[in-house]
């Protein structure tokens, strides 16, 4: 086994373990910090395939920024403890798990059957540095690149508008 | 190097865990955590085919990709807020407000 296949199993299990307890527990957040967790360990993942750039954004962006958005709204909603697994009714549960096995089971059927054509492929072993996905984004990808800021800005003006209370008193609830 | 195999598989029981939890929890808040873990596991497939096939453009998409989730949870989130002001509940059994 190589050093490179026991890592990656290590961080495999801390991100399915990390998930289900993100997926069962009661405080919510207890739930958001497990997925700190698993947003982390992604990252670090992305570290092994050797995209540096993917993982820094992975940390700051998503372990970072919207974590604390997920935490920030939780504590102001004061909603840690609406709602746990069992909350749902009972057929809804089965239901939900028997979904649950068959999507895993279809993945295992497709993989298992060999055929997807995996193999096919020229394994690269360069690591993608931040200037190669640079010139690559702004060589092909300008007005992709645009339209996210767009799409940000509106998203921006979105959430301001939303959540501009009509009347000037009344604010207290934030 | 590890197969692309076990990234592909690693990716599909994050994305399970994801959707069970859509399915089975009841508060907003959470469903909306399990939807980015879903998106998270659809990057980490991005970027091990990227890499096993040697192409930038994989990730490029997961740049994107993580720029329209930050957009999308600041305005999901600013939803759940106004939500929250008007009805006091983010239990997504409750929220049918198309019923009347």
């Amino acid at each position: 086994m190589t050093s490179e296949l026991f890592l990656f199993i290590v961080l495999a299990l801390i991100a399915i373990v990390s998930a289900i307890m993100m997926l069962t527990s009661r405080n919510a957040v207890h739930s958001a910090l497990w997925l700190v967790l698993n947003f982390s360990t992604i990252g670090v993942l992305y570290l092994i395939l050797g995209s540096p750039f993917i993982a820094m954004v992975q940390v700051t962006v998503y372990a970072g920024a919207i974590m604390v958005l997920f935490l920030f709204v939780i504590m102001l909603l004061g909603a840690e403890q609406l709602g746990g697994v069992g909350s749902s009714s009972r057929w809804q549960m089965v239901l939900a798990g028997f979904l649950g096995i068959v999507l895993i089971g279809a993945f295992a059927i497709v993989m298992l059957q060999g055929n997807t054509g995996l193999d096919t492929a020229v394994a690269s072993s360069t690591e993608i540095t931040p200037r190669i996905l640079g010139l690559r984004l702004f060589e092909g990808y300008v007005f992709p690149f645009e339209v996210t800021g767009i799409l940000l800005l509106t998203s921006m003006i979105g959430v301001v508008i939303l959540n501009t209370s009509k009347k000037k008193e009344g604010d207290k609830n934030g | 190097m590890v197969s692309i195999d076990m990234y592909v598989a690693l990716s599909a029981i994050l994305f399970t865990i994801g959707a069970l939890g859509v399915l089975l929890r009841r508060n907003a808040i959470i469903v909306f955590m399990s939807i980015e873990m879903m998106l998270n596991a659809a990057n980490l497939l991005f970027v091990a085919f990227s890499r096993h096939y040697g192409d930038v453009d994989g990730q490029v998409l997961v740049f994107f990709v993580i720029t329209v989730a930050a957009a999308e949870v600041a305005v999901g989130l600013a939803l759940i807020v106004t939500i929250f002001r008007s009805k006091k509940s983010i239990n997504i059994d409750e929220i049918n407000l198309m019923k009347g």
